[in-house]
């Protein structure tokens, strides 16, 4: 396996890291820009994104490949270097890891494509396989150590890439956007990504929830996974906050104190491989860090005490009613 | 709340139990279904505009909740959202002909990087619905494409959307823009996009925010409204 099991075993938890994107923002990125073109084209800016990782103390840290794919890079022109971004992505972090001599576990990123799987969208389950496997392979040459499926909201792109995973014979991590009240924006529940992992043979290192909407929503997701005691690792990457403006430039809501919170709620909610998505900066990861090093690990927070200490989540777990009372005539598809 | 299921013969159903059996059919996606209720109410004489708003327009807009409630989510509007296209392919002509109000112009595209295009291609097939028309551009746009689009188009409202907290920025990339030029205030902007909310939308400098396609419906004819009193007001 990629070892992060024994070191898991070791220490009880692993720091992630924070984000890519918006990072890279802070370091000139424009908008609308392929973050991953840089492994080629800026390369010093990478390598020192990732070495702000390593210096704030990750003990695992995701590459700048998620649009690694052709759907994606195929809007900057570059859908025949997918292989070769992806690889570079890895190589670099290798690099980042010998100049700060310093030891970490390399996680090759691999996003959604962005497009609608058959049969609500034209992309067939075979060819999202490819794409993923190419970026897969782009990976494994450059030297990750696992990969992690980020950021997916539907079933079948789930298993598309945890196949492309198993052909390019790596161990992996996958985790869903539970960004909708909830839910995914496909409408894929926390126990329904539990219930689809324990169906994969192929098991993987964790598995959990990223992105989202805010530090609260993540929480619960939490808890909804950990409640059904699954027996891998459980991951949690959330966002900073929501997405501010601030003198023009895009600024995250949660702070380095609230996303400390945040790490030790998530750790007590179940989570044993923590860090954070977009906002997250080296600051919030060092204070996450001091964190988890200097509280014991408590028990499960209960939905209170997540509003209380990070704000309103943007949804209350429970039934929902329907807009249309009374009788409904349903009837199926012919 | 009961679901009952049982062989239903919609031209057996008189009008007021076919409107509300086609509400729950668009709410199912089922596009056959929809596709004989529009015809068996066109034959009964129903303006196609009445068609429109009170079997299509009404249904989407019980969809447009759920969805917004998180009782539906992605696949099950985009199914609703195919079948009120089912039907507005039968009505587009003869509202044309029937010279049914026209509400206003949209032009509307996924901004620089991002491929999404769910939340973008539902937010155009309700305004069409509820009487718009709407100019999509697709994925992908530069700022130099909605300019085009502005200057060949003259649209009253523009509609911008994203889904990648790296490309949503590019959306004030675009305002800016149209400060620059002098056409900001030519135009309505409504932007959209899962990672967006109300005061990211304000900072940007758009005129609104819309969290789904539903409020995005309701906001473009609030600005159309408004749009169409001042004009009054000054003429």
């Amino acid at each position: 396996m990629s070892g992060i099991n024994e070191l898991l075993k070791e220490k009880g938890w692993l720091l992630a890291d924070g984000a890519t994107g918006t990072n890279l923002f802070n370091m000139g990125l424009t908008a609308g820009e392929a973050p991953e073109l840089w492994n080629r084209d800026q390369p010093e800016k990478i390598l020192a994104l990732y070495e702000s990782f390593l210096e704030a103390g990750v003990d695992v840290f995701l590459t700048n490949s998620f649009g690694c794919n052709r759907s994606r890079l195929s809007l900057h022109d570059s859908e025949d270097c997918c292989f070769e971004l992806a690889e570079m992505s890895a190589s670099l972090a290798k690099e980042a890891i010998a100049r700060q001599n310093c030891k970490a576990f390399v996680a090759g990123s691999i996003g959604p494509t962005g497009e609608i799987m058959e049969p609500l969208g034209t992309l067939t389950y075979a060819r999202a396989v490819e794409y993923f496997h190419e970026q897969a392979e782009g990976l494994k040459s450059g030297g990750a150590d696992v990969l992690w499926i980020e950021t997916i909201s539907a079933r079948e792109e789930f298993l598309a890439a945890q196949e492309a995973c198993q052909l390019a014979g790596m161990p992996w991590c996958g985790t869903m956007s539970f960004d909708t009240v909830g839910y995914t924006m496909m409408g894929f529940t926390p126990r329904n990504l539990v219930e689809l992992v324990s169906e994969i043979d192929d098991k993987p290192v964790g598995f959990g929830a990223n992105c989202g909407a805010g530090a609260s929503d993540l929480i619960l997701t939490l808890l909804a996974i950990s409640e059904l005691n699954p027996e891998l690792p459980i991951i949690a990457k959330g966002n900073a906050g929501i997405p501010q403006i601030k003198e023009g430039k895009i600024h995250y809501s949660g702070s380095p104190e609230i996303m400390a919170i945040y790490a030790e709620l998530a750790r007590n909610a179940g989570a044993r491989i923590i860090g954070g998505c977009c906002g997250t900066t080296p600051r919030h990861l060092e204070q996450m860090k001091i964190r988890l090093e200097s509280t014991p690990m408590g028990s499960k927070p209960s939905h209170e005490e997540v509003r209380e200490l990070l704000g309103e989540p943007s949804f209350t777990p429970g039934e929902k009613t329907r807009a249309k009372a009374g009788n409904r005539r349903r009837r199926q598809k012919k | 709340m009961t679901d009952e299921e049982d062989d239903i013969i919609l031209s057996e159903l008189p009008d007021d139990e076919l409107v509300p059996q086609m509400h729950d059919d668009l709410y199912d996606g089922l596009n056959e279904e929809i596709v004989e209720g529009v015809n068996i109410l066109l034959e009964r004489g129903w303006m196609p505009y009445k068609i429109l708003t009170e079997a299509l327009v009404e249904g989407m807009r019980i969809v447009g909740i759920d969805f917004r409630d998180g009782i539906l989510f992605v696949p099950e509007v985009l199914l609703s959202a195919n079948a009120m296209k089912a039907g507005m392919k039968i009505l587009k002509p003869l509202l044309a002909e029937t010279g049914a109000p026209r509400m206003g112009k949209m032009v509307i595209g996924t901004v620089k990087g991002d491929i999404h295009d769910i939340g973008k291609n539902l937010v155009s097939m309700m305004l069409e619905g509820a009487g718009f028309e709407v100019i999509d551009l697709g994925i992908n746009n530069p700022v130099e494409n909605y300019l085009e689009a502005m200057d060949t188009e003259k649209p009253d409202l523009l509609g911008m959307s994203a889904l990648l907290t790296t490309t949503m920025p590019y959306m004030k990339v675009v305002i800016d823009r149209l400060k620059e030029l002098g056409l900001r205030d030519d135009i309505i902007v409504l932007v959209g996009g899962a990672p967006l909310n109300e005061e990211f939308g304000k900072a940007i400098g758009a005129d609104a925010y819309c969290r789904d396609a539903a409020v995005a419906v309701e906001t473009a004819k609030e600005f159309m409204a408004r749009k169409h009193n001042q004009m009054m007001a000054t003429a």
